[in-house]
């Protein structure tokens, strides 16, 4: 296995120059994801956020046929759907799980009818399915930057009424904030984080980048700031050591992201301070205790 | 604390107004014809039985859902005009209990509509969301995260932030489902209290009891208003007709012993 020291020179390598464009894409977008990712998690949106991951794909199948911008088509694709799913969302007869079932799936479809019609469709399935280091395009760095700054800013700038519209709607409603607007800005949102997303997780796994770093800050913690804070560290942090172990063991980099931050999770789950399974057993073992001295 | 109805009172104008108002939701008729005045000073219980459209009379002050016909109107002016005038106490199962904020935080989010658009809390607004903390008696939680209090406890958060607006009008839905009777007292007086101060306060309810006993006003509503006054005042046979009973039924014991004053004018 190489050592760190030797990752750090593969990475300073001239000849292996893909290898820290795909370290600052894999680590850029894991730190969005993971902020945007603590919306999804706490309005128990995580299956919106595979809904749009599947809804990018004809629109990332649509620009490979067409030669275009893989992040611009799939933008495109998810933000599409995203509003047909909020809009079909506020009726009420039908429960928004249900409607992202219908068109998540009819979306993943169309993408799998057109990529057929490109030559040689196999191996560029493979690639948006699982992701891959090589073949990242100078410009996308910069794309994947510059919408990660956009989204950034809008968190900032919107993050006070996104809290009051997942605390409660009507209040929200009767605030004067625009619900509808919001909720389609955040699906938007979570559209942009993914398709940046998907070149080095591929189209599979990068729901993990949205929801694992996130939940694995909620077990951490009861602060909002905290877990916002918590969930793009342990994102990123996921993608470096990910990236390092894919590299050097060569095995598949999404994979491997994926595995790290799963890990990171089920210790927050195990050892969290306050709702982690030991301190609630070890608290458990206390309480009795603490009544009797009582 | 105080509340800012001085100069729409002075034109008669100050607080809820509805007039002729009828509501259609689904192609369904809820309301017909609904009017109804809330002064200030006034504390006002709105009963009816389950689908009366209590919520969506309540829904219509607030601005939420466009009357079919008829006007509402707060201190004078359209319910879009005047949010950061008037406090809404949502049911407690409408809020995300779960979600990682103290108690604090909950209430300033309260402040929304005054506080403006990609605008952080100022100082103006923690001094206001501490008031109004102090007066449901949570000072000391304020640092809890919301998800550890009890019912009560989260009633009392739901007040304090729909009061951070210092609001000269209340709607309370349903705030005293499943609370304990001590702190149904507790709030029971708060709300006569706050409507003493000059606040127009309207609290839809099933607890028929409590409304009899404390509120200074009752409307009874079934699609339209059935009877509206002082709960002595309400003959038997409205309450019959708005909760469709019949004559010897527990609910009109209870009514039948309405006070002649109401306890929040006495206090």
């Amino acid at each position: 296995m190489l050592s760190p020291a030797d990752f750090l020179a593969d990475l300073l390598n001239p000849d292996l120059a893909f290898l820290p464009k795909a370290l600052a894409v894999a680590m850029m977008s894991s730190l969005i994801c993971g902020v945007i990712g603590s919306y999804v998690v706490l309005r128990g949106m995580a299956f919106i956020g595979d809904a749009v991951a599947h809804a990018v794909f004809p629109g990332l199948a649509v620009a490979f046929v067409l030669q275009g911008s893989l992040v611009l088509g799939g933008a495109v694709a998810g933000v599409l759907t995203a509003v047909l799913v909020a809009a079909f969302s506020q009726n009420r007869r039908l429960k928004e799980d249900s409607v992202i079932g219908v068109f998540f799936v009819a979306a993943f479809a169309l993408g799998i009818v057109v990529i057929s019609s490109a030559p040689g469709y196999a191996g560029s399935l493979q690639q948006f399915l699982f992701g891959s280091i090589t073949g990242i395009p100078d410009e996308d760095v910069l794309v994947v930057a510059a919408a990660g700054l956009v989204l950034l800013t809008v968190v900032f700038l919107l993050h006070k009424e996104f809290v009051l519209v997942t605390l409660d709607r009507e209040t929200a409603r009767a605030a004067g904030l625009p619900v509808f607007a919001l909720d389609g800005a955040l699906y938007v949102m979570v559209a942009v984080a993914i398709v940046i997303s998907i070149q080095t997780i591929g189209n599979i796994l990068v729901l993990a980048l949205l929801i694992t770093p996130a939940a694995a800050a909620r077990l951490l913690t009861d602060r909002l700031p905290v877990m916002m804070t918590l969930a793009p560290l342990i994102g990123s942090a996921s993608a470096l050591v990910g990236l390092y172990l894919s590299w050097s063991l060569d095995l598949p980099v999404g994979g491997m992201i994926v595995l790290v931050a799963t890990a990171v999770f089920l210790a927050a789950w195990l050892f969290g301070p306050r709702h982690g399974l030991v301190a609630r057993r070890v608290g458990a073992r206390r309480r009795p205790a603490v009544a009797a001295q009582a | 604390m105080t509340a800012r109805a001085g100069a729409a009172s002075a034109e008669g104008t100050a607080g809820i107004r509805v007039v002729g108002v009828s509501v259609d939701l689904g192609g369904r008729r809820v309301l017909t014809d609904v009017s109804l005045d809330v002064r200030p000073g006034e504390f006002a219980g709105l009963l009816g039985p389950n689908g009366a459209g209590k919520t969506t009379l309540l829904r219509t002050i607030l601005g939420l859902l466009a009357p079919g016909a008829g006007t509402v109107r707060i201190d004078g002016a359209r319910p879009a005009d005047v949010r950061a005038s008037v406090g809404y106490v949502p049911q407690r199962h409408a809020f995300a209990w779960d979600f990682p904020i103290t108690v604090e935080e909950a209430v300033l989010t309260g402040r929304t509509a005054r506080i403006g658009w990609m605008r952080r809390p100022r100082a103006a607004d923690y001094r206001a969301a501490g008031e109004a903390l102090a007066r449901v008696g949570m000072t000391e939680l304020r640092r809890r995260p919301v998800g550890e209090l009890s019912g009560g406890q989260r009633q009392r958060v739901l007040v304090a932030r729909a009061l951070a607006l210092d609001p000269t009008t209340l709607l309370l839905d349903e705030p005293f489902t499943g609370l304990d009777m001590p702190t149904q007292e507790l709030l029971t007086e708060l709300f006569a209290q706050l409507a003493a101060e000059g606040r127009a306060v309207l609290m839809t309810t099933h607890d028929i009891a409590a409304a009899v006993h404390e509120c200074s006003r009752l409307c009874l509503l079934n699609g339209r208003v059935i009877a509206d006054g002082a709960a002595a005042r309400l003959p038997v046979d409205a309450w019959m007709r708005a909760f469709d009973v019949r004559a010897g039924n527990p609910l009109l014991r209870v009514v039948a012993a309405a006070p002649e004053v109401p306890h929040a004018l006495t206090r």
